[in-house]
């Protein structure tokens, strides 16, 4: 496996020290604890917003940090929540007196170690309040697992958090926020390959030529099955499903529909996904009227992609309109 | 033969070799069920702790080591494994904490104090097919052994078998919790990484009382 990094222990840190020298008008860095702000934090009076998780997700989180979105991200190990060290530390730089939301990826090593924090920075007197992305609707929430993992999703809620956040609600009003596209977004996704974490050097799973992983996660953890490869329509038709049965929807919604590139497919085949799942959801009588397609929530080199359908209304609308200038993502103003 | 502070700093410098040893077999593991990173990460952790063993050559007691310990995995481990193994030892250290030798029902509480820890931190019960499916057995096999008038270092013996006996029987199990568990049936025939660890570092501490 053909990789560009130094050595593979290397790898987060000359990665955020290259991103914070290529966009040091948005964001500053700090490599030991590693974290990212944006260039201005702490914002005074404005509540702070931090997120994080294993890196190799990119650009989720580092590329969304930057005014009307996060305040700060934590990267950990490619696929390894961070410690509480770096969270804390990162909590603390963006803490402008009006608390601080976390916003964390359902998966057990991300929650263990953004509570712990959480607990740390009360202890310094920092407000923080915790929303649990788990939009993956290809796992059972049940009391049999560890419930549904946070994926593509949470680029909607850091977003739309964030630019509640700008407007100078309190961190109840960006906590409810958060909660209510939480509430409203469901995503499911799909392997075509798996993908190589740098330290381990092999395929954190095997398809063969002709198979693909329906309901994968980030990290290449399988899914709901595993089947022949299929034409992009129907397996757009398969994964539209589950997120459409999830939540109901009547003729006349209006949704943001967001095809995720997991990393490896290139946009030409995200946008052929894009034509078919607007042509579903246009027989269902929903009305796509915000958009996003593009790679936002990727697991390494992995092909595949994820579609993700939040239910939109007009504050949700405005706050995504709303200007956000980011690497990553960047509008308005 | 005593359950002291040598003890624990031989107990933690062997588990920090063995763990190095069986790196890429938990990440093996990990790999087959989660997402591969388990060895990786439990290294990382023990390795960091050594240069603070050798800074904390003159402690007296067992607890003062597992509290560096736990504060060393939970700043470097990450994942789920740093704050479970880590609020383990803390727990662990508190339960003996101010004892220079650990008699028989110390070290039944120094287990008991650990396994409490990770469920109380993680949430899994038996059966959930997680690290907890090797402690418990081995709080168990301590327990009846103290009873029996057996030695510490037996007790550490009998928690060590449990444990590995523990981690071999998750192997036909769904797992509940964790990351195992979106895999549904596809998690049977695989062993719990995290209970792995967990007979290689219980096996660390029998063996490192038998030597001493």
């Amino acid at each position: 496996m053909k990789k560009l990094v130094n050595d593979p222990k290397n790898v987060v840190d000359e990665a955020v020290a290259g991103f914070g020298a290529a966009h040091a008008d948005i964001v500053r860095v700090s490599l030991d604890p590693v974290f990212i702000v944006r260039a201005d934090a702490p914002v005074a009076g404005k509540v702070g917003i931090v997120s994080g998780g294993g890196s190799g997700h990119e650009p989720l989180h580092g590329g969304f940090v930057g005014s009307g979105m996060l305040d700060a991200a934590v990267p950990g190990a490619v696929f390894t929540s961070p410690t509480p060290d770096p969270i804390l530390a990162a909590t603390k730089a963006v803490d402008g007196g009006a608390g601080v939301l976390h916003i964390v990826k359902n998966y057990t090593g991300d929650v263990l170690n953004f509570e712990t924090a959480a607990d740390l920075a009360e202890a310094d007197e920092i407000e923080v309040r915790t929303v649990i992305v788990n939009d993956d609707v290809a796992v059972k929430d049940s009391l049999y697992t560890a419930g549904r993992r946070g994926v593509a999703g949470t680029v909607l809620v850091e977003k739309i958090a964030g630019a509640a956040a700008e407007r100078g609600d309190d961190l109840t009003n960006v906590a409810t926020v958060a909660e209510k596209v939480i509430g409203q977004v469901r995503s499911m996704g799909v392997a075509l390959t798996p993908c190589v974490v740098p330290h381990a050097g092999e395929p954190s799973f095997t398809l063969a030529d002709d198979e693909i992983e329906i309901g994968i996660g980030i990290h290449g953890e399988p899914g709901r099955e595993r089947i022949k490869l299929e034409p992009a329509d129907a397996i757009v038709d398969r994964i539209l499903g589950p997120i459409l049965d999830d939540i109901p929807y009547a003729s006349g919604d209006k949704v943001l529909l967001f095809v995720n590139g997991m990393g490896g497919t290139p946009q030409v085949e995200l946008y052929i996904v894009f034509r078919r799942a607007a042509e579903v959801l246009a027989e269902r009588g929903i009305e796509v009227t915000r958009t996003l397609v593009g790679n936002f929530t990727t697991s390494l080199e992995m092909q595949g992609m994820s579609i993700t359908i939040l239910k939109l209304d007009d504050e949700l609308t405005a706050l995504w309109d709303a200007p956000v200038h980011t690497a990553a993502l960047r509008w308005g103003k | 033969m005593s359950v002291d502070v040598a003890w624990a700093q031989a107990w933690i410098r062997s588990s920090a070799k063995v763990l190095s040893e069986h790196r890429a077999e938990l990440n093996t593991l990990d790999r087959e069920i989660g997402d591969g990173d388990h060895g990786e990460n439990m290294d990382r952790g023990f390795q960091a702790v050594l240069p603070k063993l050798d800074a904390l050559a003159d402690a007296a007691t067992p607890g003062e080591l597992l509290k560096t310990l736990a504060a060393t995995l939970i700043s470097t481990v990450g994942g789920a494994a740093g704050p479970l193994y880590g609020t383990a030892y803390l727990k662990a250290a508190g339960a003996v904490s101010g004892a220079a030798e650990l008699d028989g029902p110390a070290v039944v509480a120094l287990l008991t104090a650990g396994r409490d820890g990770i469920v109380l931190r993680g949430k899994a019960e038996s059966g959930d097919k997680t690290m907890v499916d090797a402690w418990t057995p081995a709080v168990e096999a301590a327990v009846e052994a103290e009873a029996a008038g057996a030695s510490p270092s037996l007790i550490l013996a009998a928690a060590a078998d449990a444990a590995e006996a523990g981690a071999v029987a998750t192997e036909p199990w769904v797992a509940r919790k964790g990351r195992a568990s979106y895999l549904g049936e596809r998690a049977i025939g695989h062993r719990d990484p995290g209970a792995q660890s967990t007979a290689l570092i219980l096996r660390c501490g029998a063996d490192a009382a038998a030597q001493s």
